[in-house]
């Protein structure tokens, strides 16, 4: 347990804020989700007609939305702190009995954020996508398949209970599963896509039985009247209920031990990895555990569990990031440990809550920032993504190279980069919390200056090694001006939102917030942790200044193992995909041989081949009859075994 | 001395009238076939099924406050009763529709133009040529439906076997009546005739035990003579066992299911549609009434059991139809899967889990004769198409018949927004009301596992390049479209807005004894 958790977190517990009614400009909250769904109905059913106008059908429904969510945000702050809560009811869903579930939206100062970054953000990657998708034949259903996403991702962050917010989470895992294999004519993405698919499933388990445990513990599965309830409910219930949110979060955001998803999932066209992969879906897991927080209040265990799943995920994410050598899989591992940061933070409990939601708002820009910048270099280099094959990109990439420079300086934390203020909160508060998860955070931010240097270096400086048929452009002003804007973003995101936008009292309400001392001053852990950051950058430096080789070094044991990913495709074949085919091909096999074949077998020796079609027409029915007659055996046996005292 | 009188049962005609209708509908339609030319026959049989079947539906609903025990105790006209029979008549329609089908193969119907023809034969061939149709098939037709509405609201143990017999021999015989490959579907219908027949023993043997501890066959005397005499003997228990294995295999539980998916494979679509929807209403109806009715008093001792093959039973269909490469055997093991699922609502012993497990049986009919509808448009030349291999990228030249196809599989898998997913949530809810965690888990893992195979069929259909010579889906005559079409709607309104139809389940009370 971390310190002397149950005690001090209770206090920090925020008391529930009353939900207010849905009027005036916030009487329309249907309108955000109703905007992309009908974009997406529109391209879908709409076939080829639709294939002329229909992209900037998509960009035109996600950019409105956007335009609401800002007047939304502008009303919400226009309101007194207690009366930022908006609840809408549209109509009863489920209702049996004395249980009812309505589809019901809530709007509070958590949505809020979630719905401006996916709003912002997705419009910004729409713009982006008609430049980047500009030669696809398929554009109009990859703009489709966007709208689909928006509109799930902003139903699950409004969702005012669990299985709406479930209808959601399987939104959008279902559209990201079609984008990952949107380029379904490669057998990998084909691969990639089943297997995000798959293992998001697993984590899909541990919501639905959440979601029944939560509905059998406390009734109800509407937000407000669960997390009032919470705190009577029994600590043990509260730890199961915690351990199943997090196998969700796990299977969403790519946490340990369900992250091989991730990097695969890179096979998609770049503006998705850059929406759903990098700024907003992944990012679910995070949203459930902080919404989910007066739940957690109640289970120190289940909370310290998060914050073991956050600290081993930020390392496998740093040291994968490390080592790969395609530049969006490098991101990708970045991603995974970010998001652990993430994890982490929402693990310390009240201490962390705002501050997961803070570097989760922060890292949305910076990350997509980087990933669209990444996908104007791979646009640049003839698809090439190798970045081993990269270098000097600088010359002839300018405003990719400031802009994805904004997006580093970020990342690695910076002053006064956005990722400084929100990645330094964090270490704070773990220091605050326990030394060690303290000392793991600061370890893991030298990492980070490590890999993304060496990712900086390695495409922009250095010698060109291009590809003999590559001539690198900059983008067009559709994919550039997108780029500036984020570019801007990661610049002054973390200081506007800490400073002008208060996000510590602003998510207070909902998330409660605790202060403790550090054990050291601040402005000293600051120096360190900017000082380990620079060691990273140093190493890189140092490492990377010579020559790159375009074939990768052997490389040690650690190197390696980076490489392929920590091995976590061989692990999940030997644990998971080995025994289930095992258990399905001998459930067959009991059936086509155990079962017909103790009849059978005896038979076979002895009638040749001529009377094998007779057989098969006659002697089945008679292996099915001993099946029969073995189960009624069985049935009675287990009848009267009952029966015995 | 005068001769013992026998006294005249009581039998109020009024309330039977939906059970006479479809009866004599067949009666007649036999008549039709021995008696009336060979053109005209057709019109006739339709009118007779589509009339009975329409018209016992109406007077059922009409009549729907008229409820009580009738005929001398030997059925028992109830709430469920009446729910039971209604949505037996409304799949029936639907089948029926799916039966009347006369433009997707290019021979006429989905049936063999004399089923006492070898198949292969010159006669057949001959028969084939000079455009022979058959249309015995609608009596017996008629006939099962008349045998499922007596088995479901029986109300005493012969009228029961009695029942069971009516539904069943008719469709021995219907299953192997396919006009293609018939060598496959006579081997289906042989089969699934044995095993029927063997079923029954089974059957019979558990009602001659519960007569012998009970001396009555009357679900109510049975019922008064557990509460009555608490300490059981083995008559009992041998007598519950039989019986719920007799009725366990018409619903194509583990172990008793061996013979789902061979006489799915080889029987035509239509019926197909019509065994796998409607029987199991039926077989659920009746299991239901058995054991809450008739042995209500030893619910402790055939709980563990239903929970038992309930999970066995979801367990090993869903990861059997991973390994299926046709998509017939693949539904076929998927039926098996969700019998399991309704089972769950079963082993409940509450009125809740009936209710649950009415509401799945309405969600899982409609959603299977959709997906029948749609596999008997998938074909060739030669007849339906059901390697799944075959159907890859029908998304391409089907969109509208694969996206349906794409919607039924969701609403197997239980996807939100589908019946599937009210349905799979009901019975769960119901188990866990009773504290049954670990068959709902069970039921999550299973679910899971099959969520694999049912989205396969989608990827498939849209997402993988098609084959050569692969087929497109024909375009079949109106009937089966309004099937079809049915039952997209019905897929999708109940995930939307199941309220209306849960109330409706949940005002038609307890069963009467």
């Amino acid at each position: 347990m971390i310190g002397n958790g149950a005690v001090v977190l209770a206090e920090g517990a925020p008391s529930l804020q009353p939900l207010t009614a849905a009027t005036g400009v916030f009487g329309y909250l249907w309108i955000l989700i109703a905007l992309p769904l009908f974009g997406a109905a529109v391209l879908l059913l709409g076939g080829r007609r639709t294939n002329k106008w229909g992209p900037y059908l998509g960009v035109l429904t996600v950019s409105l939305a956007a335009i609401y969510a800002i007047i939304l945000l502008v009303s919400l702050m226009g309101r007194p702190a207690e009366e930022r809560a908006i609840g809408q009811t549209l109509f009863e869903w489920v209702f049996v009995g004395g249980f009812s579930v309505p589809v019901a939206l809530q709007l509070d100062q958590l949505s809020m954020v979630f719905v401006l970054l996916i709003t912002i953000v997705g419009s910004l990657i729409h713009v982006y996508s008609l430049g980047y998708m500009e030669h696809d034949p398929d554009r109009r259903r990859f703009f489709g398949f966007l709208n689909l996403f928006i509109a799930s991702m902003l139903l699950l962050v409004l969702a005012d209970n669990y299985l709406l917010l479930y209808v959601g989470w399987e939104g959008v895992g279902l559209a990201s599963y079609l984008l990952i294999g949107f380029w379904q004519w490669k057998p990998s993405a084909a691969a990639a896509a089943k297997k995000a698919f798959i293992m998001n499933r697993v984590g899909d388990v541990g919501l639905s039985l959440a979601i029944m445990l939560i509905f059998v513990t406390f009734g109800t599965v509407t937000f407000d009247s669960v997390f009032a309830a919470a705190g009577e409910a029994n600590e043990s219930t509260l730890t199961w209920i915690g351990l199943l949110l997090l196998l969700a979060a796990c299977g969403k955001s790519a946490q340990f031990p369900l992250q091989a998803w991730l990097l695969d999932a890179m096979e998609g066209p770049t503006p998705v990895s850059a929406l759903i992969h990098a700024a907003t879906m992944v990012t679910a897991g995070v949203y459930l555990i902080v919404r989910s927080n007066p739940i957690y209040d109640g289970t120190a265990f289940a909370l310290t569990a998060v914050v073991i799943i956050g600290v081993i995920t930020m390392f496998m994410g740093a040291i994968i990031g490390s080592a790969k050598d395609d530049i969006k899989k490098a991101l990708a591992g970045s991603t995974m440990s970010q998001i652990g940061y993430m994890v982490l933070a929402a693990g310390l409990g009240p201490i962390g809550y705002v501050f997961a939601i803070f570097h989760l708002l922060t890292h949305g820009v910076f990350k997509a920032n980087l990933f669209l910048g990444a996908g104007s270099v791979i646009h640049g280099m003839n698809d090439e993504q190798d970045m081993r094959r990269y270098g000097a990109l600088r010359t002839v990439m300018v405003i990719t190279w400031i802009t994805f420079m904004c997006g580093y300086l970020a990342i690695i934390g910076i002053p006064p980069f956005s990722g400084f203020f929100s990645k330094d909160d964090i270490i704070h508060a773990a220091f605050e919390q326990n030394l060690l998860v303290g000392v793991c955070t600061m370890l893991a931010a030298g990492i980070t200056g490590f890999y993304m240097t060496r990712m900086v270096i390695m495409t922009f400086f250095g010698k060109a090694r291009w590809p003999d048929d590559a001539h690198p452009h900059e983008s067009k002003p559709v994919m550039t001006i997108p780029l500036i804007i984020l570019g801007i973003g990661s610049v002054v995101t973390g200081a506007a939102l800490l400073y002008w936008g208060n996000i510590e009292s602003w998510l207070e309400p909902v998330t409660g917030i605790e202060e403790k001392p550090l054990p050291i001053p601040a402005i000293i852990l600051e120096g360190i942790t900017l000082a380990v950051v620079l060691i990273g950058v140093a190493i890189a430096i140092a490492k990377y200044r010579k020559e790159v080789p375009v074939e990768a070094p052997k490389g040690n044991l650690l190197t390696v193992a980076a490489r392929n990913s920590l091995y976590d495709d061989a692990i999940n074949d030997a644990l998971v995909v080995k025994p289930t085919y095992v258990l399905s091909d001998g459930s067959v096999f009991v059936d086509d041989r155990i079962i017909d074949g103790t009849v059978e077998g005896s038979a076979r020796f002895v009638g040749g081949l001529g009377s094998r079609l007779r057989r098969l027409q006659s002697g089945f029915a008679r292996s099915y009859a001993l099946l029969m007659v073995a189960g009624a055996v069985i049935v009675v046996a287990i009848l009267y075994l009952a029966r015995l005292p | 001395m005068t001769p013992d009188v026998m006294p005249a049962p009581s039998i109020d005609y009024i309330a039977l009238l939906p059970y006479i209708l479809v009866g004599a509908a067949g009666v007649i339609g036999v008549i039709v076939e021995a008696f009336v030319g060979r053109g005209a026959r057709r019109p006739i049989q339709l009118v007779l099924v589509f009339g009975s079947l329409i018209g016992a539906f109406v007077i059922l609903v009409v009549n729907r406050a008229t409820q009580g025990i009738q005929a001398e105790g030997a059925l028992a006209i109830d709430g469920p009763g009446i729910l039971f029979m209604g949505l037996i008549l409304l799949l029936s329609i639907l089948v029926a529709l799916l039966m009347a089908e006369r433009q997707l193969d290019p021979a006429g119907d989905a049936f063999a133009p004399r089923a006492s023809a070898l198949p292969g034969s010159e006669d057949e061939r001959e028969l084939t040529v000079r455009g022979y149709f058959q249309t015995e098939i609608w009596p017996l037709f008629l006939f099962s439906v008349f045998g499922m509405m007596l088995f479901v609201t029986a109300s005493n143990l012969l009228v029961l076997f009695i029942a069971l017999e009516i539904m069943s021999l008719p469709l021995y015989l219907m299953a192997g009546m396919s006009r293609r490959r018939r060598l496959l579907s006579q081997e289906a219908a042989l089969k699934y005739f044995i095993l029927g027949a063997f079923s029954s023993a089974f059957l019979l043997f558990g009602i001659a035990l519960l007569y012998g501890y009970a001396g009555s066959v009357e679900f109510s005397a049975i019922a008064d003579a557990l509460a009555a005499e608490p300490g059981q003997t083995a008559l009992v228990v041998g007598g519950t066992a039989l019986l719920a294995v007799g009725l366990l295999f018409k619903i194509g539980a583990v172990p008793f299911h061996a013979w789902v998916p061979d006489v799915y494979q080889g029987s035509p679509a239509p019926v197909t549609a019509f065994m796998a929807a409607a029987v199991k209403v039926a077989a659920f109806g009746a299991l239901f009434r058995v054991m809450y009715v008739a042995l209500g008093g030893v619910r402790w001792d055939w709980e563990p059991l239903l929970w038992i093959i309930a999970g066995l039973t979801m367990l090993f269909g869903s990861v059997v139809a991973i390994a299926q490469t046709d998509i017939k055997r693949m539904i076929a093991y998927s039926s098996i899967a969700q019998a399991g699922f309704i089972l769950i609502g079963v082993s409940t012993a509450t009125a809740q889990g009936l209710y649950a497990s009415i509401f799945y049986l309405v969600a899982y009919g409609f959603t299977t004769i959709g997906i029948f509808a749609i596999i008997s448009m998938v074909r060739l030349s030669g007849g339906e198409v059901t390697r799944l291999d075959q159907w890859a990228g029908l998304g391409k030249r089907s969109p509208v018949v694969a996206t349906s196809f794409a919607i039924f599989m969701f609403a197997l898998a239980g996807f939100p927004l589908t019946s599937g997913f009210i349905a799979k949530f009901l019975v769960f809810e119901s188990a866990l009301a009773v504290d049954n965690l670990g068959l709902v888990i069970v039921g999550v893992i299973a679910s899971v596992m099959a969520a694999f195979f049912y989205i396969r069929v989608v990827v498939i259909m849209f997402f993988r390049e098609p084959v050569e010579g692969a087929p497109a889906a024909a375009v079949p005559s109106a009937t089966t479209t309004l099937a079809l079409a049915i039952s997209v709607a019905v897929t999708v309104i109940l995930g939307i807005l199941p309220e209306p139809v849960i109330n409706l389940i949940e005002q038609a009370g307890v069963f009467l004894r």
